[in-house]
């Protein structure tokens, strides 16, 4: 399948899980699901992964199910009772999903211990984590990442879901940009800027970092449209909480069939 | 006991390559050696508790033993969520090591001090408290916290040689049986001591029976306490920690669900700071009536 039809696919999934369930964070799980696709559908052995901004919770559970790691009736259980898929992803069940996330701040030092531990070991593998902007508001992000810089972790890659929009405003209304290159490079960090809905163009960016073993931590700053995909959701606050409605749900599959071959 | 810590975490970090010091830029004059000795697995994670926390947590779903070091009150109340999410709900071997405790840094200030500590944390998933009162206890508790594959607490206080009326017990340490005790005293960490030094030359000590208990959550009753409960009638509970979530909170409700007859139950424990002033340690538990002279005293409310 080409990239545009998967991105299509995961799309009707998120939105299909979302309607069911009447529930919310539909735009941040389409903000970030391209991101998620190009780490988990092209992992490598060894590779860890992290979502920190566990409100993405239905991207997660859509690729996770399309690689094989959580089977198919499982995900007719989300966000019902006694299901192992509640809205932010819960301890334990699937070893894709090591960490219990969801308060904000956590995957970054998560992610920091085991590319460190990595290290230790002289293991392989890189240490995916995906945060959102507004997260970067959290002051653990600043504390793992001069941690990384320090202990010259060039195993860690941090992917940042920019979509300029965090819980109540604008990140550049809020605290400014806590997610910009320029802060981030001056802590020592590695950095490439690209299209976070662009698969091809986040597998180059990745592969590039990989391989460069200077000993800087590394970081993609993924450009992206909340609610991508969807024209009424996208760049609007709103569809961090709001659930659709069978009109709106109508409209939106129609517009993913139409636009990614899906 | 700090010397003493350091000393076992040199000797099991030799024998273990899967254990890691992380501490949050503390330890001056106390693990200078360890970190020589333990090389590459020694990293000051900086003044950065929380980030500390979760870097351990990360290390430890890598299959390390994690140990964090910083002052009490530091590495349990800043990064308690830390400690929650990323620690307890994963039941990861990371071993949250507290210096001082209760008012065990005295004139440094409330900031410094940690007395709800046991509280935040032990009721916490998977997570066990380790509160050794005398220097014998240390070893105990270390060998039964490195033998764990989950997260535990240790708070690391000031102790003093264990009495030798008192016997190890699974949850710490006891006196013997005695039929014709009038008094059930159940204590914990090191302020423990002040209740030996009370009990030395006390004309009733032959009739008081003592327990100490070292772990925390207290899920059950161990056996002995409730005969010996059973037998007086008359709980007398020693704690250097707030009453909500602390020992004696713990022991009144197992003590009444075990349906056992109680005539008189009292609860020593910190106070806080009740009179807005500040001093050493000694100060402290005197304010909130931990010294061995009021010790002393309620000891003779019962006889």
């Amino acid at each position: 399948m080409d990239h545009v039809r998967l991105q299509g696919k995961l799309r009707t999934k998120i939105l299909e899980l979302h309607y069911k369930a009447n529930s919310g964070h539909i735009g941040c799980s389409l903000s970030c699901i391209d991101i998620m696709i190009s780490i988990l559908k092209f992992k490598e052995a060894g590779d860890t992964f992290i979502l920190s901004k566990g409100h993405a919770a239905t991207a997660l559970y859509t690729i996770l199910n399309e690689i094989g790691e959580i089977p198919d009736e499982v995900m007719d259980t989300f966000y019902k009772n006694a299901t192992t898929l509640p809205a932010h992803p819960a301890a334990a069940k699937y070893k894709a999903i090591p960490f219990a996330t969801g308060s904000l701040g956590h995957g970054l030092p998560l992610a920091t211990g085991i590319a460190k531990a990595k290290k230790l070991k002289k293991a392989g593998g890189v240490s995916f984590v995906l945060m959102s902007d507004g997260e970067t508001n959290e002051g653990t992000t600043w504390e793992a990442a001069h941690f990384a810089v320090a202990n010259k972790l060039d195993n860690l890659l941090i992917f940042i879901d920019k979509n300029g929009l965090q819980g109540f405003g604008n990140t550049a209304d809020v605290l400014g940009d806590t997610a910009s290159a320029k802060v981030w490079g001056a802590i020592g960090f590695d950095i490439i800027e690209v299209d976070g809905h662009d698969i091809s163009a986040m597998l180059d960016a990745k592969q590039k970092l990989i391989a460069d073993k200077n000993g800087k931590p590394k970081l993609i700053i993924a450009k992206t449209v909340k609610g991508k995909g969807i024209p009424y959701m996208e760049n609007r606050l709103e569809w961090h909480y709001l659930p659709m409605n069978e009109a709106q749900y109508m409209e939106a599959v129609d517009r993913i069939k139409s636009d990614y071959n899906a | 006991m700090r010397k003493h810590f350091s000393n076992y975490i040199e000797r099991i970090a030799e024998q273990n390559d899967d254990i890691v010091f992380v501490t949050g830029d503390l330890g001056y004059a106390a693990l200078e050696n360890l970190g020589i000795k333990m090389g590459d697995r020694f990293i000051n994670a900086g003044v950065a508790e929380q980030n500390m926390i979760g870097i351990a947590a990360g290390m430890a779903s890598q299959g390390y033993r994690v140990i964090c070091y910083s002052i009490a009150p530091f590495v349990v109340y800043r990064c308690l969520e830390q400690i929650r999410n990323d620690v307890c709900f994963h039941n990861l071997p990371v071993f949250v090591v507290g210096n001082g405790g209760g008012y065990g840094y005295g004139i440094m200030g409330s900031s410094h001090h940690a007395i709800e500590d046991i509280a935040c944390l032990s009721g916490l998933p998977n997570m066990k408290c380790y509160v050794p009162a005398f220097i014998e206890d240390m070893n105990t508790c270390l060998d039964e916290m490195f033998a764990r594959s989950g997260p535990a607490y240790f708070r690391l206080g000031l102790g003093k040689p264990m009495p030798d009326y008192l016997v190890p017990t699974s949850y710490g340490s006891a006196t013997a049986f005695n039929a014709a005790s009038k008094l059930t005293i159940i204590a914990q960490c090191p302020v423990t001591n002040n209740m030996v030094a009370a009990l030395n030359g006390h004309g009733d000590k032959g009739n008081i029976d003592v327990f100490v208990v070292n772990k925390m959550p207290l899920e059950e009753l161990p056996e002995d306490i409730k005969a010996s409960i059973g037998r007086t009638k008359n709980v007398l509970t020693i704690e250097e920690h707030i009453s909500t979530g602390g020992l004696g909170s713990a022991v009144s409700v197992l003590a009444n669900e075990a349906g056992l007859p109680l005539k008189k139950f009292i609860s020593l424990h910190a106070e806080g700071y009740p009179n807005g002033l500040y001093g050493n340690q000694g100060y402290h538990q005197q304010i909130s009536g931990l010294d061995e002279e009021n010790i002393t005293r309620t000891i003779n409310s019962y006889f």
